[in-house]
């Protein structure tokens, strides 16, 4: 079902945890709709040095939390902010259909950690987050 | 030839399906290209396969009490559901419209009753208890005058509670209400006597019991009031359209012969690995909790949630592990629910997504109850460790 790439990251996820003394943290997904996502980062000069994650979810959701926040490390916010959900699917060569949702919390997960730094350090930003894949209104949920 | 199966995996999905055992598939092979004819055909191979039908019939019938005229060969356990349903459902037209089922059916139930709701019928959901019991008196309550069909199943495929049929059998029976159950997983698991349970139609499939994919049967007790479902030929008493699936059916009737041969002492065996299971996982992982009734459950069903993590992450480092299970997670179900059942009996939906069904078979052995246990709690700290949930 998964593919090979996927797969290594699922079985070997890479950044598991939380930063220590975290810039900011982004936690996305509902438990009801069985996802949750939350990524830690560290930003020294406007630049990414550390990112972390803890998933509550399927192999997809931990595989693209864990490829997430190797893409993030090394880059600078505006670079990190501009990562898409189809990158970060195609640096994992692919998704199943069915799983393409996950890869939408990776993104959100790390605007939201993003967002979070800005938000401490008084800067305001206006973002086109969701918060989660939006889906979870379809079970009966409060959606975003 | 290359390796397609899950040769040295350790197999926990019986209750998906199971491995056909060897004799069934001995049984079935000259029915290929040996004694291929049509099984109403006049000539030799042809009453050769007549001939093995109806000798599988009447093997099928014996192991659960009917009468082989009662026995219809179906395509699959699901077309047996939606024959009896909508077979049933419209020949009661002219008394009512209003047609009982439960929470906790399988989808081949449910979504037939869901089907039958869009022709203008009017369907109530029974719910359960914790342990996914139906209250027989909860059926008394729900049939009216207008109602003409109840369907409750024998024992669920999720979690493995064995539901009270008899009772429940006996209220439709006393209501003159027609009663259905749906028995794919009890079949060649429990010991069945239809010429003792109040039953009017019980659905059953080969595959759940080392027999062929691909074949299924309906008892119909003599004198129940049902309409066609499959229309063609004057196949199964004009009942059930279509060329008999003859290797098929006679794998049937092999499998189901073996099987309830075996059903007290290979019972007696599944259940004692199940609780060396149940009791181990109880042992040694914290935070756990036992889906299904603690007594009245199938022998060779093992149903668990673990909190905090999720079902499809566990499944595959089980599966990177050796072992194949299954679980009612959302990313499994192909749905964002997370499984009807685990919902019905009142988990909560984060709690549900992190269940694991273990299911035995015939086959299944104590050393392989202990690989599991040696690996499981391992793979649960580990994804509990990666779960950001309290």
């Amino acid at each position: 079902m998964y593919g090979q790439k996927v797969m290594d990251h699922f079985a070997n996820p890479r950044n598991v945890g939380e930063v220590e003394d975290a810039s900011g943290v982004g936690q996305v997904g509902n438990k009801k709709c069985g996802d949750v996502m939350r990524i830690s980062i560290k930003v020294e000069d406007g630049v990414i040095t550390d990112a972390r994650f803890k998933t509550f979810g399927c192999g997809a959701a931990v595989a693209t939390s864990s490829m997430a926040t190797e893409m993030v490390i090394g880059r600078t916010l505006e670079e990190a902010s501009a990562i898409t959900n189809t990158a970060v699917a195609e640096a994992l060569d692919g998704l199943p259909p069915e799983k393409a949702h996950c890869s939408n919390l990776a993104e959100e997960a790390i605007k939201a950690a993003i967002e979070d730094y800005y938000e401490k350090n008084g800067i305001s930003v206006k973002s086109g987050r969701k918060g989660c894949c939006g889906k979870c209104r379809d079970i009966g949920g409060k959606g975003p | 030839m290359a390796t397609v199966g899950s040769e040295g995996k350790v197999y926990f999905d019986n209750n998906a399906t199971t491995k056909v055992d060897g004799a069934v598939l001995e049984a079935m092979i000259p029915y290929f290209s040996e004694a291929y004819g049509n099984a109403s055909a006049v000539y030799g191979s042809g009453v050769a396969a007549r001939g093995a039908v109806e000798a599988a019939r009447g093997k099928v019938a014996a192991a659960v009490g009917a009468n082989p005229d009662e026995i219809a060969f179906t395509g699959c356990g699901t077309e047996s559901d939606n024959w009896a349903i909508m077979g049933a459902a419209r020949a009661g037209r002219g008394k009512g419209r209003h047609i009982v089922t439960t929470a906790i059916e399988h989808h081949a139930v449910l979504d037939t009753f869901k089907a039958l709701e869009k022709e203008g019928y009017e369907a109530t959901y029974l719910p359960v208890d914790r342990y996914g019991l139906v209250d027989p008196d909860d059926v008394r309550k729900a049939i009216r005058g207008d109602t003409t069909l109840v369907s409750v199943m024998y024992a669920n495929n999720e979690i493995g509670t064995v539901e009270p049929i008899g009772e429940i059998g006996e209220v439709c029976a006393r209501k003159g209400v027609t009663f259905h159950t749906d028995a794919v997983q009890a079949v060649g698991t429990l010991a069945i006597d239809l010429s003792k349970l109040p039953v009017d139609m019980l659905s059953a499939s080969a595959h759940k019991l080392h027999g062929p994919k691909g074949v299924g049967f309906l008892y119909i007790r003599k004198g129940t009031k049902i309409d066609k479902f499959m229309h063609g030929g004057g196949q199964e008493r004009r009942r059930r359209a279509g060329t008999e699936n003859v290797p098929g059916i006679v794998g049937f009737g092999k499998a189901l012969e073996l099987a309830a041969a075996e059903i007290p002492r290979k019972g007696e065996a599944m259940r004692a690995i199940c609780a060396r299971i149940i009791e181990g996982v109880m042992g040694s992982v914290p935070d756990v909790i036992l889906n299904g009734h603690p007594e009245r459950r199938l022998p060779n069903n093992v149903n668990l949630a673990f909190r905090r993590i999720e079902g499809e992450s566990l499944l595959l480092l089980l599966d990177m592990a050796g072992i194949e299970a299954s679980s009612g997670s959302a990313c499994t179900s192909g749905s964002l629910d997370p499984s009807h059942v685990l919902l019905a009996v009142g988990l909560p939906h984060e709690v549900a997504h992190g269940s694991l069904r273990v299911s035995l078979s015939k086959y299944s052995t104590m050393g392989e109850a202990e690989a599991l246990l040696k690996v499981l709690p391992g793979i649960v700290a580990r994804l509990r460790a990666m779960s950001p949930l309290p």
